[in-house]
């Protein structure tokens, strides 16, 4: 087919925009993982913070992308970096906040209160209880929650493209503007299958990172994370 | 900072009549897109959920997984060079975003409802249709309704896009708007296509409270 | 009112229910009794066809049930299950109307018999009928089950070890309340049970189930003692002649010849002799005299009905004597 043929004549050019598009996302993802996972775990302690952050993050959501570029570009005008990577890497941040966050509070919320007990009465101090107790148990669910963020943003990073922060977009922009079926294929194809194996891969790495013993109870969390 | 809102404010008394004409056809994509998705989606979901289809289910899961992680503007992309530019392209790509949640959480949905209510209604004397119809869907209803509301905000969501493959819509302020650099065209567009998916989200929300079982509500399932 | 013959049951090549032949009649409770996985249950739904029967035949009413269809026969028997399986969409009016909805009624019929219902198992319909079952305590749930089971007034309810998931005080409370409200309905009930004591205050006939045959058929008094297999003497426990007192009251053994102390009190002036001594009620189940008498140290008791009035003497020797009558020793 031409497409294979023009992704095959073309692979450096496909290669730097994969590249664009994979530094936008794992640096949105990164920098929500880094915000996202101590702002879940401290909310968790307060239900009235909980319920608001939740809420925000939510109507976050809500928001159609193209909308978010739509208003951050004149906002961010302002401080010259209205269009290019940075207003992109900014959307697909706050696009991560719900999943990690959401899901990070969940995790730690429905840890049985035995086990916070337990490790209390052996002396741990919260520091402590944290990093060996708590987060281990709650890295699946996490970690499903930074899968969810990956593959959406992977999406919308996409769209990015319209408003010059390259990536795989490009493609499909360029074949939409100028009637080339070839690029346009070739780039819904590959954003496709990178998605496809970043879910996949991420997958993987979830049930690696989960404690052995513990898989039957994550996917019982799962269910309620996600609906 | 007041440049800004003074010149949201003029983009949108200047671009009313266009909001109010694109809104209206942003809303019919959603509409139509989102109705075909339910008619196949809800159906799908149930069947799926039969115990003898168990097998089916999990194959068919896979699939609809697969749909779920293909990046929306790449859809639209694959839907138009099947089906030319156009409304056509933008439905199509919008009905294949919106299954996955409605039939993921109809299947899961029915699961959940507990073996001894399906039962006691067998034992009762209901025949498998009034089980359905009287004891599993109406038990179900709010993860049913959780999905179909997650599909909604996810078709509502993409709908700005169809602007790209032809669809029409609210996009079309949007993209143009980044294309010329009219920051008043651009917020017109993005203010609305926000409030918009709001609203629906919120009427949805609404439609829910309303329609679910208040027993239900109250055992907090 | 219903007779089951050579009923047979076979998953595979596991024998469940083997040739399995009795009869209840009409207005009795009948307990279906064993230890787990002994086929009772399956007997159980074989009645209603929940389960279909490899063989064998189940008549009720003098009819052949294999001449009616599933849902018909289903609809015509009422059924109650431990975890209860009311509806949590719907109210406690409209569970209880499910079957007389199913059936076709008048809906201000079924209304006003669901009002009713709730009157029979002591809910006040007022307070209840709108409620939904997450506002009802277990208990309660309960009885809205039995309710529901009875609203299109089946001659035969089925009980699948319902009261199993009630704590042990609440158990023997609703019990009682059950079996006030099968005097008051009168139905034929086939009762599954694990729990011995249940069996025996309970049921009018008991089958004992042992590896999907009946080990034994008869009353509760038959199988404590007389159980005809060491099978039945161990199920029903080494006590099981103890056993016999509950089933058994003050006035069965109340005898008009006075203990040699009160030779001299001529007809029995209740007033003088209830201040010093332990006196019981005729309705009292002989567990209950003899634990007192025990426990007081006494060789007899008074027995006075409700008014004081003068009903007979009570002796522990004639307790005594009573439990180990009518008994035969276990065949070893």
């Amino acid at each position: 087919m031409e497409t294979l043929s023009f992704i095959l004549e073309n692979g450096g050019l496909i290669s730097l925009l994969l590249g664009q598009h994979l530094m936008i996302v794992m640096i949105a993802v990164g920098l929500a993982i880094l915000t996202g996972v101590p702002v879940g775990i401290a909310i968790s302690q307060h239900p009235r913070a909980r319920r608001w952050v939740l809420a925000f993050a939510a109507v976050l959501m809500t928001i159609p992308s193209a909308a978010l570029f739509g208003l951050m570009i004149p906002a961010l005008s302002l401080i010259g970096y209205g269009i290019g990577v940075v207003p992109a890497v900014i959307a697909l941040f706050l696009y991560s906040q719900l999943p990690i966050i959401r899901n990070t509070t969940t995790a730690i919320s429905n840890l049985d209160p035995a086990l916070r007990e337990a490790a209390v009465g052996m002396g741990m101090s919260t520091w402590q209880r944290l990093l060996q107790v708590e987060l281990p148990l709650a890295v699946p669910l996490i970690m499903a929650g930074v899968r969810m963020a990956t593959v959406i943003n992977i999406g919308i990073a996409a769209i990015a493209a319209y408003i010059g922060a390259g990536g795989l977009g490009s493609l499909i922009i360029r074949g939409i503007a100028q009637s080339d079926p070839r690029q346009l294929l070739a780039g819904a194809i590959i954003i496709s299958v990178i998605a496809i194996a970043a879910d996949y891969a991420l997958y993987a790495l979830q049930r690696l990172l989960t404690p052995k013993g513990l898989n039957k109870m994550a996917a019982g969390q799962m269910k309620e994370a996600t609906t | 900072m007041a440049d800004l809102i003074s010149r949201f404010w003029g983009g949108l008394q200047y671009y009313w009549s266009d909001i109010s004409y694109l809104t209206g056809q942003h809303l019919q994509i959603v509409a139509v897109s989102g109705a075909l998705a339910l008619i196949i989606a809800l159906p799908l979901g149930v069947w799926m959920s039969r115990p003898a289809n168990q097998r089916y289910a999990m194959a068919t899961m896979q699939v609809l997984n697969v749909g779920q992680a293909i990046p929306k503007l790449a859809l639209l992309a694959l839907a138009m060079s099947l089906l030319g530019v156009g409304g056509g392209a933008a439905i199509f790509g919008l009905w294949v975003a919106t299954l996955l949640p409605v039939t993921v959480n109809t299947y899961e949905g029915l699961r959940a409802v507990p073996r001894h209510l399906i039962e006691a209604a067998d034992a009762m004397g209901m025949t498998p249709r009034e089980i359905l119809w009287k004891v599993e869907i109406p038990n179900a209803m709010n993860v049913i309704f959780a999905g179909v509301r997650t599909a909604l905000a996810i078709n509502v969501g993409t709908a700005p896009l169809a602007f790209l493959v032809g669809g029409g819509g609210l996009g079309e302020l949007i993209f143009t708007g980044i294309d010329l650099n009219d920051f008043g065209m651009m917020l017109a567009g993005a203010a609305s296509t926000a409030l918009l998916a709001i609203a629906v989200d919120m009427g949805c929300g609404l439609l829910q409270t309303v329609t679910v079982s208040r027993g239900l509500r109250l055992a907090g399932r | 009112m219903i007779q089951i013959d050579n009923l047979n049951k076979k998953f595979g090549s596991t024998t469940a229910v083997e040739d399995v032949s009795f009869n209840v009649q009409e207005g009795q409770i009948c307990v279906l009794l064993g230890p787990s996985g002994c086929g009772k249950t399956t007997t159980l739904k074989m009645i209603n066809r929940l389960i279909t029967p490899t063989s064998g035949r189940i008549r009720i009413g003098g009819r052949d049930t294999s001449e009616l269809d599933s849902v018909t026969l289903k609809r015509s028997i009422g059924y109650v299950i431990q975890q209860v399986g009311l509806f949590p969409n719907m109210t406690v009016e409209e569970n209880i109307c499910v079957v007389p909805n199913l059936l076709g009624w008048d809906k201000i019929k079924s209304r006003k018999r669901a009002a009713e219902l709730l009157e029979v198992v002591a809910l006040e319909p007022s307070k209840f009928l709108k409620r939904y079952p997450c506002e009802l305590s277990g208990g309660q749930q309960q009885r809205v089950g039995v309710a529901r089971a009875l609203a299109a007034d089946p001659p035969v309810m089925l009980m699948d070890e319902p009261f199993g998931a009630i704590d042990p005080i609440n158990r023997e409370v609703i019990q009682d309340e059950f079996m006030r409200i099968q005097r008051q309905v009168n139905k034929t009930v086939l009762f599954v049970s694990h729990d011995i004591d249940e069996a025996v205050k309970m049921a009018d006939c008991v089958a004992l189930f042992h590896n999907g045959r009946i080990e034994q058929f008869g009353s509760s008094d038959d199988l404590l003692a007389r159980p005809k297999s060491e099978f039945v003497a161990n199920f029903m426990g080494g006590d099981r002649i103890m056993k016999r007192l509950c089933l058994m009251r003050a006035v069965d053994v109340a005898t008009q010849s006075p203990p040699r102390e009160h030779m001299q009190v001529v007809g029995g002036n209740s007033a003088v002799s209830s201040r010093s001594h332990l006196v019981v009620k005729p309705g009292d189940d002989l567990r209950q005299v003899l634990s007192q008498l025990l426990g007081q140290g006494q060789e007899w008791a008074l027995c006075n009905d409700s008014d004081g009035r003068f009903i007979g003497y009570v002796h522990q020797s004639d307790i005594l004597a009573r439990l180990v009558e009518n008994t035969t020793p276990v065949v070893h």
